[in-house]
């Protein structure tokens, strides 16, 4: 269950490296409309978008950002350990291949619709080279104040000791907000994603922060479908993780056997329904928010035991 | 995409998998000619995408020609969980000897797909101990993994080699077709040992199914569904009278949820997905148009780049060109918001500054109209 992989390691860097907090990125789908907007206001937070991936057009730029044909060729120009997949569905089990076969780290995979097989596979494959995956249909990961690979709001985000993972995106932005207004910065917003299939679950989410001297709680925006929130309830006891933590789960006035919205949204019987999270919560003395808005109460409560 | 029983059995004799002979019917005469081709007793099975048919009465035997027309219009008839069933599948009696449960499903949590298999079929799988899972490996179930989960199941000599087959076949399919769950509960073991499923759930992955031409067959849309899918909307139609709409899965979900703590009831999900401009909310809004029992709309939006203003002139536009007549209550985090307001006056439409203050205002609007 443990895992040596530093993510704060390879998004920003040590202090003694040259490149601190300037870690070069990789965009492949780079000249899509999804890809261009997002590679721009990535740029503008402070990411350094080292490179850019699109199959023949190799030798042009965008924003003064090279681009070329193959993974292999912009992360030997780059060094690069991450890549941001921007791809349309269809072709991202390609793009993921060649990542992770040119020595790519770190995978933020942004397109929905991705078919479970491509996760499963892309999964296990960057398992095998050591590498992770974050999504898919995920909003990707930012470190407030200094980086983001992926297509979420600035705003809402500032720097602190908090950190946000979300089965949602929009929701990971309103409630990182309203922790902001509170005082509660982020060290780390991270999206899980909507898929049934998460390359980075919540469990493996927490390992990434679990020996962090500067994160001191954690907020979880779950939603219903699966059993992610109840195996992590299961992990919270059985390892004793010791910082607080908040929930919240989206969902619960909703039907079953509906898929709402997000292809892992979906209540089969008592299989993924809030119920069940509530009460696997409850065990592991997780308090569980009724609306976004109480998340930052609940969090200052837990902060003052 | 929840294949109906009949469709799930196609696939499974595309792979091998034995079924009883059986016949699709959609009217009374469709019904007399499988019968005749049937001969009697068989069974009487609503084709429905909801679980619990048996309870329902949804599924009845025939033993002999006067019982047929009442049983058939009854159960063709019959909502089971607000479905109403789209056909009705006459199915040959077997002599059933002893019954299995075998299914693959996409295991969430463990990121591969898990083989559950019990002896006891016909059962609720979820209800019994008497079960053996076993995660297979993507490149596939080897012999030794078969033969391991078959000595847990304790099945007679002349059915384990049918079993291993099946147990193949099975994983073939989920791969190929790109499943997430097929089930067979029961399987019936024949008194010559040999296997026939006499059920079938099968799943299929929607977002795979740009590869697969020959499933998209079975595709089944609602009008409005398909007008939704057409503008990339997620829509959900639900009982209540409040229409919400929003941009993100788990925003519009959570507003649900609000509304639902409010004492509202909401008629409908929409999720439109990433951008907000006057065109999207626009057509969000053509879609629930089509809704009658909709007494009023919830407008839900955050995100850093949505321009407030061109929402607004969406929701102007769609006012006056009598897309909706219904009241709208909207929270849109975004720039220009002051301007957005000033639009608004003198409409049907209000702004809010937070989801709590326009969730209040449409339960109140909808409680007292």
């Amino acid at each position: 269950m443990t895992s040596q992989f530093d993510i704060f390691k390879i998004l920003v860097g040590s202090p003694s490296d040259k490149d601190f907090g300037n870690k070069p990125v990789i965009i492949q789908g780079i000249t899509g409309s999804f890809g261009s907007t997002h590679t721009k206001l990535m740029k503008s937070y402070g990411t350094n978008i080292a490179a850019g991936v699109t199959p023949g057009k190799g030798g042009s730029k965008f924003d003064n950002v090279p681009i070329y044909n193959t993974m292999q060729e912009a992360v030997q120009s780059t060094g690069s350990l991450i890549s941001g997949i921007f791809v349309p569905a269809p072709f991202f089990y390609d793009a993921a291949k060649e990542a992770l076969d040119s020595g790519i780290k770190l995978i933020v995979a942004i397109p929905e619709h991705v078919p479970v097989l491509d996760s499963i596979k892309v999964f296990e494959y960057a398992k095998k080279q050591g590498a992770k995956m974050i999504g898919p249909n995920t909003p990707g990961v930012i470190v407030p104040e200094v980086m983001k690979v992926g297509i979420m709001p600035a705003q809402p985000f500032t720097k602190g000791n908090t950190v946000v993972f979300s089965r949602s995106g929009t929701l990971m932005y309103e409630v990182s907000s309203y922790l902001s207004e509170y005082g509660f910065g982020q060290r780390l917003g991270l999206g899980i994603g909507g898929d049934p299939i998460n390359g980075t679950n919540l469990i493996d989410s927490f390992e990434l922060i679990r020996d962090r001297d500067d994160v001191d709680s954690v907020v979880v925006v779950g939603e219903i479908g699966g059993d992610a929130e109840e195996q992590l309830s299961d992990y919270i006891i059985k390892t004793n993780f010791s910082k607080p933590v908040v929930a919240y789960i989206a969902g619960r006035s909703a039907p079953k056997e509906k898929r709402m919205g997000h292809a892992g949204a979906i209540v089969y019987g008592n299989y993924g329904s809030a119920e069940s999270k509530i009460n696997n919560y409850s065990k592991a003395n997780v308090p569980v928010a009724k609306s976004p808005r109480e998340i930052p109460l609940l969090l200052k409560e837990q902060l003052k035991k | 995409m929840r294949l109906l029983e009949y469709q799930g059995k196609e696939l499974f004799n595309e792979y091998g998998i034995k079924t009883p002979m059986s016949f699709l019917a959609s009217n009374i005469d469709e019904g007399n000619r499988g019968t005749q081709l049937l001969g009697f007793p068989f069974v009487l099975k609503s084709q429905l995408t909801v679980g619990g048919r048996g309870k329902a009465g949804a599924i009845q035997k025939c033993k002999e020609p006067s019982e047929f027309e009442p049983k058939f219009n009854d159960i063709l008839n019959k909502e089971v969980k607000g479905e109403l069933p789209r056909g009705i599948l006459l199915e040959k009696m077997v002599d059933i000897s002893k019954e299995l449960y075998l299914s693959i499903f996409l295991n969430r949590s463990k990121r591969c797909f898990t083989i559950i298999a019990s002896a006891e079929g016909g059962v609720d799988i979820e209800q019994t101990d008497n079960k053996v899972m076993q995660d297979i490996p993507l490149d596939g179930i080897d012999l030794e993994l078969a033969n391991e989960i078959l000595n847990k199941l304790n099945i007679s000599d002349n059915s384990k080699s049918g079993f291993v087959d099946l147990l193949f076949s099975l994983f073939k399919l989920v791969i190929e077709k790109e499943a997430e769950l097929a089930e067979i509960n029961p399987i019936a073991i024949l008194s010559d040992g040999s296997l026939i499923a006499l059920d079938a759930k099968v799943i299929i992955d929607d977002n795979s199914l740009f590869r697969h031409d020959d499933l998209k067959k079975y595709l089944y849309l609602s009008e409005l569904e398909i007008q939704a899918s057409k503008n990339k909307f997620s829509f959900v139609e639900l009982d209540g009278d409040i229409a919400i709409i929003g941009n993100g899965a788990g925003l519009v979900m959570s507003t649900l949820d609000m509304v639902s703590d409010a004492n509202g009831q909401a008629g409908s999900f929409l999720d439109f997905g990433g951008k907000a401009t006057s065109e999207t909310i626009y057509k969000a809004l053509g879609v629930i148009s089509e809704l009658p029992k909709i007494k009023a709309i919830l407008v839900n939006l955050y995100g850093g780049i949505v321009r407030t203003d061109l929402v607004a002139q969406g929701i102007l536009d769609a006012y006056k060109n009598n897309i909706i007549n219904v009241p709208v209550f909207a929270r849109i985090s975004g720039a220009e918001s002051e301007k957005a307001k000033q639009m608004l006056q003198g409409s049907r439409a209000k702004l809010f500054d937070t989801v709590e203050e326009a969730i209040n205002a449409v339960v109140l609007n909808v409680n007292t109209t």
